[in-house]
């Protein structure tokens, strides 16, 4: 108990050293890296949300824009027909998604790999073109989500997307607080249980299904969030911020980051917040007439993607620690085989 | 001596299933494999057709090296392995498995003649070509099992547990056919069995395998009339 | 009367083109387990193939073969030089499960962005090679063109071909049996790596059919990022959970079945319901019958 509980007292401070991080360093860079601060914020909170899924619960989805498109039209919606306060509708994307994520995940729980795939896969290509049928969608042009400029306490000179990374950085502290607990908690180790091996976890009593609905309830949870936040950053919400490449960066930050662990939940984010603005660079030093940099970026990420999983399927950092545990694991298999 | 198996050792991950066996059977013997569950018969037999990788030692079949070739490249060598538990494929008819094993073979006419000397072996098959596979009994489908390698023209027969799950009466007649097929078509037959008396008495020759080692080999026959053998290793 | 005819002859012709799209994905998914993702992909890049000869030979019926050539072509390098070896290495990891199908979306990205590159906004036009103006019988105009008669018949031929091709022929025994046992056919001397690379080209071959034929009829404009392709690939693969994953039959029903359904959402609701529509069919389809309409066995959980 006293070992848990120091562990505990580590972690809070860990936490608030990250946000004292975030503060100091918002307030040494410019507007546009706020806005990409912001922007990592965003794809934290995405890819924890595929992690928890897929590394943790077994469960695949290649469709995680769908579910953050939910959450961005939930807080634009709610802002805009409910009047709500900011905060509110922020909590309103999350638990939309995640009522819808439970729906999801009652079909899913029944669905092995290949056919879960397929119908998340689906859901992403098709779900933004709904937008076009109702109007207070706001069809092609979208509707917008309004976050407000700072508050006039913090000083005139505070600036709009300075003040974006701190809702973002504030919110995604939070998440990952939480998500960091649950993963520690039963349901955690549920999880965990039955991601190896369902048959058995089901003998030790652990109800799979049950288990395997909540994951995916509580992944929509963080997506919405992730989609509200998109919504401040963007300004704007309307089909064309959630194409299916959307859905393939998210997959390839969680892969990239690791799926199976929350640790490397970075690498991914601020992978995928580079990549756009290195194509740009690159493609203006060959003096390119757009092609490149409109499309570079899209290749990138496949190629990306490609590559981990061939090369370190476990991401980087698995990759890392493997190499160099390798020579005691093959020390330890000798000595089994004697 | 035509196949030859020397210190052959494979792992299974981290556990030793075959530990340094060597035993070796001329050409038109038929050799039982007895030995109790878990001596590494059957990864004897996958690693002999390929399907398991070996760790070390070697196993000939005349010039051809068993333990470098794929399963497939090994049954244009000669070799067929008919796999544990009645290997046939359920989704398929009758005329469809057995056709199956002569795909590779070029010479349509004379895998023709295969199918009709191995129909006129195994009678039953031959009223049941259209049905499918599923719809067999046990013993029908060994039959089928055992035809679908014959159609591949094999010099080498592996047999894994063809007695699995069948009635008393019915092993019998599947022990008789091997017997006689060994005979009339001279093949050599590595026969792997849990049954190990039934197997003996129609084998040549007889090696116990016991914990992934050769625990005694010898003439068929001497192995079933010594007592010591048959109480440490054959069950009564 | 005539609109209900005419709803159900749209779906028809439609619905063959998500046939043939449920073929391509129900012949990778036989072979390899895997769905193919990357199937959108294959079909847009033969596509163009198919759009550059055109524009070069003026034939669509030059055309159409090499577009076929050329997806049968691209799936079977996919499949040899991707998914062989990520299927070779995947061990009981129950994360490295996911892999293959991420590796196929992750290939359907590339795709995308290569065609992107040569491309960029330019969009290939496949016109109909035939007619595509309505018949008029007496009074009326049936939705029936020699376009969709053409159609009809491209993907007849084709479907014959393969049940042909599967059920006569050696390639076709060794198909199906290193499907249903790739050990047994192994010890059986058929080359199973070799044949999945065949079930591969020739899945490569019915996507890109699907592809030239869908753009025919549609707008018959052609893009890199045509939204229509992204959902040939959803039809395709809600069409064959429709017949069942696992049978040619299945998937050919499936696909009028979700064609002449869709047509009757355009036609009756509104076209741009399409797509929600068809996605509770397919988890109306989990739910209720998860073997498909003609399937038998139970069991889809892993």
């Amino acid at each position: 108990m006293h070992k848990l509980k120091a562990n505990n007292i580590t972690r809070i401070f860990a936490f608030l050293f990250l946000a004292l991080l975030v503060y100091l360093l918002s307030n040494h860079i410019d507007e546009w890296r706020s806005f990409q601060g912001a922007t990592v914020m965003f794809y934290v909170v995405a890819i924890a949300s595929i992690i928890l899924l897929t590394g943790y619960s077994g469960q695949i989805s290649l469709g995680h824009g769908a579910l953050v498109a939910i959450g961005s039209y939930t807080a634009a919606l709610t802002q805009i027909y409910l009047h709500q306060p900011i905060w509110m509708c922020f909590v309103a994307s999350v638990l939309v998604t995640a009522l819808f994520g439970a729906f999801l995940g009652f079909a899913a729980a029944r669905l092995s790999g290949p056919y879960l795939a397929g119908t998340t896969l689906a859901l992403a290509v098709g779900l933004p073109s709904i937008a076009n049928q109702f109007r207070i969608l706001g069809g092609e042009q979208g509707i917008n989500f309004d976050v407000g400029w700072p508050p006039k306490s913090l000083g005139a000179d505070f600036t709009q997307y300075k003040w974006f990374f701190w809702i973002s950085a504030l919110a995604t502290l939070i998440a990952m607080w939480w998500l960091h607990n649950i993963l520690r908690s039963r349901y955690g180790r549920a999880w965990r249980a039955v991601h190896k091996n369902e048959v058995a976890a089901e003998l030790a009593g652990i109800h799979v299904g049950r288990a395997k609905v909540l994951a995916f309830t509580l992944s929509a949870g963080l997506a919405g969030l992730a989609g509200a936040l998109l919504a401040m950053t963007m300004n704007n919400v309307s089909p064309s911020v959630f194409p299916l490449y959307l859905s393939l960066s998210l997959l390839t930050g969680a892969v990239l980051s690791g799926v199976t662990t929350l640790g490397g939940v970075m690498i991914g984010a601020v992978t995928l917040v580079a990549i756009p603005e290195i194509a740009t660079s690159v493609s203006s030093r060959w003096g390119d007439s757009g092609n490149l940099a409109t499309y570079l970026p899209n290749l990138v990420v496949s190629v990306l993607l490609l590559l981990t999983v061939f090369l370190a399927p476990r991401g980087p950092i698995e990759k890392f620690r493997a190499h160099r545990s390798t020579p005691e694991r093959i020390s330890q298999t000798k000595s089994k085989a004697q | 001596m035509s196949l030859v198996i020397t210190d052959l050792c494979v792992d299974h991950g981290a556990i030793r299933a075959i530990n340094g066996v060597s035993f070796s059977v001329s050409t038109g013997q038929l050799a039982a494999v007895v030995g109790s569950n878990g001596a590494g018969k059957t990864t004897l037999l996958r690693t002999l057709s390929g399907l398991n990788k070996a760790t070390a030692g070697n196993a000939h079949w005349k010039s051809t090296n068993l333990l470098q070739a794929k399963p497939e490249k090994l049954v244009r060598k000669g070799l067929s392995h008919v796999s544990e538990g009645k290997s046939v494929i359920p989704e398929l008819s009758v005329a469809e498995n057995l056709d199956l094993g002569a795909l590779w073979r070029r010479n349509k006419k004379e895998s023709a003649q295969s199918k009709e000397a191995i129909l006129s072996n195994f009678p039953r098959l031959g009223e049941r070509l259209g049905q499918r596979a599923d719809t067999l009994s046990g013993g029908e489908r060994q039959m089928l099992a055992i035809g679908r390698s014959l159609m591949s023209k094999p010099e080498l027969l592996l047999l894994d547990e063809p007695s699995l799950g069948l009635a008393p009466l019915v092993i019998e007649q599947i022990f008789q056919s091997i017997r006689d097929l060994t005979t009339s078509m001279g093949l050599t037959v590595l026969l792997v069995e849990q049954n190990a008396i039934g197997a003996l008495k129609i084998a040549d020759i007889g090696i116990v395998l016991n914990l992934g080692k050769v625990a005694i080999a010898g003439p068929a026959q001497t192995l079933i009339a010594d007592p010591a053998v048959r109480a440490a290793y054959l069950g009564y | 009367m005539m609109k209900l005819f005419n709803t159900i002859l749209i779906g028809i012709t439609s619905g063959s083109i998500y046939s043939l799209m449920a073929i391509a994905i129900v012949l990778v998914w036989r072979s390899t387990r895997v769905i193919n993702f990357a199937q959108a992909g294959l079909a847009l890049a033969s596509s163009f193939v198919g759009f550059e000869v055109l524009t070069r030979t003026g034939s669509f019926w030059i055309a159409l073969p090499v577009a076929l050539l050329a997806g049968a072509g691209m799936s079977a390098f996919i499949e040899y030089f991707f998914l062989r070896p990520l299927l070779k290495r995947s061990g009981d990891e129950s994360q490295e499960i996911f892999l293959p199908i991420i590796a196929t979306l992750g290939l359907l990205g590339v795709i995308k962005a290569i065609l992107s590159f040569i491309y960029g906004d330019q969009n290939g036009t496949i016109s109909p090679p035939v007619s595509d103006k309505d018949f008029i019988v007496g009074a009326n105009s049936i939705s029936m063109s020699p376009m969709r008669v053409l159609i009809l018949i491209v993907v007849i031929v084709l479907v014959s071909s393969i049940t042909w091709l599967f059920q006569k022929t050696s390639i076709g025994l060794a198909l199906r049996a290193s499907s249903y046992s790739p050990e047994i056919s192994r010890l059986a001397g058929v080359r199973v790596d070799l044949i999945r690379t065949c079930g591969w080209a020739i899945s490569g071959a019915a996507g890109s059919a699907a592809g030239m034929l869908q753009t025919a009829n549609g707008s018959g404009s052609l893009s890199p990022d045509s939204l229509e392709f992204s959902l040939l690939l959803v039809f395709g693969f809600v069409a064959a959970v429709i017949g069942g994953l696992e049978s040619l039959l299945g998937a050919v029903l499936g696909g009028i079945t979700l064609g002449i359904f869709i047509s009757f959402v355009l036609m009756y609701v509104s076209g741009s319901l399409v797509f929600i529509s068809a996605f509770l069919i397919l988890l109306l389809v989990l739910y209720v019958r998860p073997q498909g309409i003609i399937g038998k066995k139970v069991g889809r959980r892993a």
